[in-house]
């Protein structure tokens, strides 16, 4: 079993025929094993770097290795390696997700017999055996999104490339995903996953590289990245209507959501005290109150806010 | 992927094509065998029975070959176009890209496809032609190696067609505007012997003219042409088609970014 890190790019550039600069030099490194985040807002170059991955996008110069291999100079040995989930639906509507699932197969050479028996495996865990020989048109949006992680399994990549899994799925499904993905990662495979629900990246991914502008802004540990945060925001729940004017308290930021909803940013590792005191002279009483989660959200935004762009 | 590997892959995509074919029988064996069924009737039985025998066979019997061979080209040529454009506009032919199969194999895979697909209609259209006419089989290795050869060239036009398509109208062009009429042009419903000049000569830049005189060389033994220049053409066709297609899939024209 090689050493080498699932994913290692190298000053990874891509320049579109009219003109756009969609990566300017990107390196990166996922160590095997990992459950990696990719983040970026739209149009940062998140899918361009998946396409060069998958062979979908030539590279306009520097190279990416996959558990050592090259994916330009030996692309057969690469793609062997590799499992994609688009961020788009590229599903035959006209075949069965059984069908689909051992021609998947079969592009890798898995004969028919052992083709068959990773479908069920796979489509049995993505709760979609029972959909298995239905028209693929008739699934919805989510059973869709599950079929290509189905898909995407079927030649038990050592590298499986998540593009926004979870889009447009309800909470249970995404969760039911998520336990799928932490699944298999646990077993040895490793995950790459972008996300656009930060929260989700957060709970699951250990490691994070942020793309913007065709540049990583930031890579590093999900727990570096969380430490990096200095503020706070606490959601509070009222027990009567908000009052027009909010209490400044010093060094807390006190924001009206709605008539029974005040939100409060402040200092990180800061006490409380002050915080309820100005409240309660104001006589604003609490009724509950709860961390905000999307703490990544804060992060991502200032790493990708405008005038951030890396020089 | 090593060579058994291939060969899965291989089988997967030709298995894929004709369980496509199967499923849509009503839009790809039905039309043309309605079709041809009517040209037997109209030019056959009743025109064809006013215009007497050319080269010693009935107007009937020496149509066939050509509406034989006419079938297995469009059939070819518009399978492959409609199922790799339709695998691209789907953007399924992504599961593909994303494999380890070397582009010989895709293109492998989907020229079969095509060549069965137009085999099994040209076999449908023949079995028809026996309800209106009787033939015989002069030299079956001519027929049968034509037959195939026009049918691997018209594939290969078909697909390099689909790699350049970005539309459905794309798909259509071709056949309507090159297709028909080289295919009408080329010998099916008269022998090039009767033109006069300078058609007859620029007959000859026809080539779908070199395979209906070819594939009807061997069940008539009855052709305009030489066989040696016929199978220099076919074959030279398939050489030059074949390298261009799989010069585009390896460049990834029209399909990788």
């Amino acid at each position: 079993m090689t050493t080498a890190p699932a994913l290692d790019i190298r000053d990874l550039r891509k320049t579109y025929p009219n003109g756009v600069e969609a990566l300017k030099g990107i390196s990166l490194t996922v160590e095997a094993g990992d459950l990696f985040a990719l983040l970026g807002p739209n149009g940062a170059g998140k899918s361009t770097l998946i396409g060069i991955l998958s062979s979908l996008v030539n590279a306009s110069g520097g190279e990416a290795r996959v558990f050592g291999v090259p994916v330009h100079a030996r692309r057969s040995e690469a793609m062997a390696l590799i499992g994609l989930v688009p961020q788009e639906l590229n599903l035959n509507q006209f075949e069965r997700p059984l069908d689909i699932c051992i021609n998947q197969a079969g592009f890798y050479g898995i004969p028919r017999r052992i083709a068959g028996e990773r479908a069920e495996k796979y489509l049995r865990e993505l709760k979609l055996w029972d959909k298995a020989e239905h028209s693929s048109r008739m699934l919805s949006g989510g059973m869709k999104r599950r079929l290509m992680i189905a898909r995407a399994m079927m030649n038990e990549p050592r590298l499986l490339i998540l593009d926004e899994p979870t889009a447009g799925v309800d909470i249970e499904i995404r969760r039911s995903m998520w336990q799928f993905v932490q699944g298999i990662n646990r077993a040895g495979t490793t995950v790459i996953l972008t996300t656009h629900y930060l929260e989700e990246a957060e709970n699951l991914c250990r490691n994070i590289a942020i793309i913007d502008h065709g540049r990583i802004v930031e890579h590093t540990t999900m727990r570096a990245l969380l430490a990096k945060l200095d503020v706070e925001t606490f959601v509070l729940d009222l027990a009567a209507h908000c009052p027009d004017a909010l209490p400044a308290p010093e060094g807390i930021a006190l924001r009206r959501i709605d008539e029974h909803t005040v939100e409060a940013e402040l200092p990180r590792g800061r006490d409380l005290n002050g915080l309820f005191a100005a409240l309660s002279a104001a006589g604003i009483a609490v009724r509950s109150m709860r961390t905000k989660s999307n703490r990544l959200e804060e992060l991502f935004v200032r790493l990708t806010a405008p005038g951030k762009e890396a020089a | 992927m090593n060579a058994r590997e291939q060969w899965v892959a291989l089988g997967t995509i030709v298995r894929r094509e004709v369980m496509r074919i199967l499923r849509i029988w009503g839009q790809t064996l039905m039309p043309p065998a309605i079709t041809m069924t009517l040209y037997f009737l109209i030019f056959g039985t009743l025109i064809g029975s006013r215009i007497g025998t050319l080269h010693g066979y009935t107007y009937m019997q020496y149509i066939t070959p050509g509406l034989v061979m006419m079938s297995v080209i469009t059939n070819s040529y518009g399978n492959i176009t409609s199922s790799f454009f339709g695998a691209k506009f789907g953007r399924y032919v992504e599961e593909m890209l994303v494999s380890p199969m070397p582009p010989l194999v895709i293109l492998g895979g989907y020229v079969a496809g095509a060549v069965l697909r137009g085999l099994l209609v040209g076999a449908i259209v023949l079995a028809l032609s026996l309800f209106f006419t009787h033939l015989t089989v002069v030299n079956p290795w001519v027929t049968a190696s034509s037959v195939l050869l026009a049918s691997v060239v018209f594939s290969l036009a078909g697909f390099i067609n689909a790699v350049y398509a970005r539309k459905f109208d794309d798909i259509a062009l071709v056949p309507t505007f090159v297709l028909t009429p080289l295919t009408y042009l080329g010998g099916v419903f008269y022998s090039v012997d009767q033109l006069p000049a300078p058609w007859r000569e620029i007959s000859h830049a026809n080539p779908i003219l070199y395979m209906v005189s070819a594939f009807r060389d061997g069940m008539l033994g009855a052709g305009d042409i030489a066989l040696g220049p016929a199978y220099a053409v076919m074959l030279g066709l398939m050489l030059v088609l074949g390298w261009v297609a799989i010069t585009l899939l390896r460049r990834g024209v029209g399909l990788r970014s």
